[in-house]
């Protein structure tokens, strides 16, 4: 899922300086998963504005709504009939959604109040690790399930580097080396001999450096 | 031979080769690179100059490349696939041909994390493997990556690192293997202090019989003094340095600690003369260039070969 | 055990601390409350386990965030005593009045101009 993590509540706080009636808008999609954006998270921020406004002075009215998801029409238009009563929205999805949203409510600014991070998944309670980096060219079955391009620091496709130090990466020795991972997984499936064969040079026009990308199903548009 | 390489014809000749670096100034003064060019020219077959080396931006290996040229001086361009695309490759290549630059060694490079730039976009388009690919590829058949003639092949002498102590050990064999099917002709390896492991790498090497296919040149770097020996055993990933090497420079004063790293680099690339497959060495005196002809000298490389 | 403890001070129980929400924390400096504290069982000892422990982090966290917000983290802890120890709780509430005394009122009211003073404590009650 998609993981985030609330920005510095100074940085929001900043965001809606002169706005006095805001809506903080969560979702109950990936952020809610990762304790960033929730219902829960949602009103953690009120509470936290409200605090910081009340004490310099400036009071501020906030509603707190809790959206399915920001990333479907449909669940953005619950929200329509009382959005132009409001001066701006501080939405706590991820860039997705915040920008759908400002898609559909043009007049109103639009704030962010998460960074959205990566592609992950929940390693322990409170632990996000990312995964995947949509790439568009998923070769996770040459390399034991996983991800050379999210976990090789350097999307090595023919690793590890010279770096690689008892099982972890030159970057961070905390960082396990995807490569070593990679080969480790491989021993276990007693495929190892896939490693003699070189992966080819990548096609990045599948990714993001090919420009933003869009899918159409024909069999499912009307 | 697939190039004009002076260090290509003195390895098709089972010359035990000689080559060691220059690291290029932060600057933009040339001085630094022909003064440093100057000392070593006569004690080695060939100068590999590094490709802003641990991310640190550094007057470019090209152009170094370029000034040792003039100087008479038979460069290595090494080239890491950190910092630029396919694109800006494949025309650094034609141009570095154009130059008459023979040799070019090919590598992915140190993640910028390390350096000063560590909030820079890192590129890795291609890593190592491909990089050696795309050269042998624009030099035997003329084509470019994405498939267009080249009018002008270029020829070069190919290289690759190999780093046999870096994790995990019984994959860096394949990995090498792998580089020579990808087209490495010579190999320059991390610096070797633990000759045990070495040694048992190049079994594996043997093993394969890829002592045959490529020319693997040692690499060696005196240690300055035990401050450095301790940085690169505790700071450097992949370097393996033996505690044995470090009693040794601590049962010996500061002041001869320097004398010693020497001497055990002159001992270590006389053992490594004995092993069965290494047909060079690799000589990484890093900021002590100074030194280079005194190895060369006492480990009884000199004079090297004239070759056309 | 009839031992006094000062009379500013409100208690809220809970089964456990571990039911404390970051959120309640915040609402009750929202709410005009100038201190507030959270006291736990002695670590090892919780009935279900971890709830002190969760609380902890949680009255950290909490923490920071009124640091960022300049209400001030000084004014909420957490405590860990034995839901017997009498004394140990009157020492505690007298501690922390005496700390709030010395912080003055929660500075949102030098705004609003409320004059009340309120020191609200959390704590388990030793009822499963």
């Amino acid at each position: 899922m998609i993981i985030g993590k609330a920005k510095p509540i100074k940085d929001v706080l900043a965001m809606i300086e002169n706005h006095s009636k805001i809506i903080i808008a969560g979702c109950r999609g990936c952020v809610t998963v990762c304790s960033a954006g929730g219902e829960k998270e949602v009103e953690i921020l009120s509470a936290a504005l409200s605090l910081a406004r009340e004490k310099n002075g400036k009071p501020i009215e906030i509603k707190e709504v809790t959206l399915e998801r920001q990333c479907d029409s449909e669940y953005l238009e619950t929200i329509r009939s009382f959005v132009e009563e409001y001066e701006a929205i501080v939405s706590i999805a991820c860039g997705a959604g915040v920008q759908f949203m400002a898609e559909k409510f043009r007049r109103i600014p639009m704030y962010p109040g998460i960074d959205t991070n990566f592609i992950g998944v929940t390693e322990a309670q409170g632990v996000w690790t990312e995964r995947c980096q949509a790439c568009g060219d998923c070769k996770l079955h040459l390399t034991g399930g996983i991800c050379p391009i999210t976990r090789c620091a350097k999307s090595l496709l023919n690793g590890p580097c010279g770096g690689s130090s008892k099982g972890k990466c030159e970057v961070n020795p905390e960082l396990d080396c995807g490569w070593q991972l990679i080969y480790d997984r491989l021993k276990e499936l007693g495929k190892l001999d896939q490693l003699e064969i070189i992966i080819p040079i990548n096609d990045w026009s599948t990714s993001r450096d090919g420009g933003p990308r869009k899918i159409i199903r024909e069999d499912l548009t009307l | 031979m697939t190039s004009d390489s002076r260090l290509e014809k003195i390895l098709s000749r089972r010359d035990f080769a000689v080559t060691s670096e220059c690291g290029p100034p932060r600057g933009a003064d040339p001085e630094v690179i022909q003064k440093k060019g100057a000392l070593i020219k006569d004690f080695v077959d060939a100068i590999n100059v590094t490709d802003n080396q641990t991310s640190v931006v550094r007057m470019s290996s090209f152009s170094s490349c370029v000034i040792l040229k003039q100087m008479g001086i038979n460069p290595v361009l090494q080239m890491v696939t950190r910092d630029r695309n396919r694109i800006a490759i494949q025309s650094d290549i034609l141009g570095a041909a154009a130059l008459e630059i023979n040799n070019i060694l090919c590598l992915s490079g140190d993640h910028q994390k390390f350096g000063d730039h560590a909030k820079a976009k890192n590129v890795y388009d291609i890593d190592s493997i491909h990089l050696l690919q795309t050269v042998k590829q624009m030099r035997d058949e003329g084509k470019f990556l994405g498939g267009d003639d080249i009018k002008g092949k270029p020829r070069f002498f190919i290289g690759a690192a190999a780093n046999p102590f870096a994790d995990p050990f019984e994959f860096r064999v394949i990995r090498l293997a792998k580089k020579i099917a990808a087209g490495a002709q010579f190999i320059q390896t991390q610096c070797i202090y633990n000759l045990d492991r070495f040694k048992k790498w190049m079994q594996m090497v043997r093993d394969r019989g890829l002592h045959e296919k490529v020319h693997i040149l040692g690499g060696v770097t005196p240690m300055k003094s035990l401050g450095m020996a301790n940085y690169m055993k505790k700071m450097v990933p992949g370097m393996d340095v033996p505690d044995d090497l470090i009693a040794r420079l601590k049962g010996v004063p500061k002041e001869k600690q320097a004398e010693e790293g020497i001497k055990i680099c002159v001992e270590t690339i006389q053992h490594l003369r004995e092993i069965e497959g290494v047909r060079g060495v690799h000589i990484m005196a890093i900021e002590w260039e100074e030194m280079v002809p005194r190895i060369v000298q006492e480990t009884g490389l000199l004079p090297r070969p004239q070759v056309k | 055990m009839r031992l006094s403890y000062p009379t500013n001070i409100k208690i809220i129980q809970v089964p456990c601390t571990g039911k404390v929400d970051v959120l309640y924390l915040l609402k009750a400096f929202q709410r005009g409350a100038d201190g507030v504290y959270v006291a736990g069982c002695m670590e090892g000892d919780c009935h279900f386990l971890t709830g002190n422990l969760r609380a902890r982090k949680r009255v950290e966290y909490a923490k920071k965030i009124l640091d960022e917000v300049g209400i001030g983290g000084e004014r909420l802890e957490m405590y860990n005593m034995s839901a017997a120890d009498g004394p140990r709780f009157v020492e505690v509430a007298k501690e922390m009045t005496e700390k709030i005394k010395k912080l003055g009122p929660n500075p949102i009211k030098l705004c609003a101009g409320a004059a009340s003073e309120e020191n609200t404590q959390k704590k388990t009650d030793g009822v499963a």
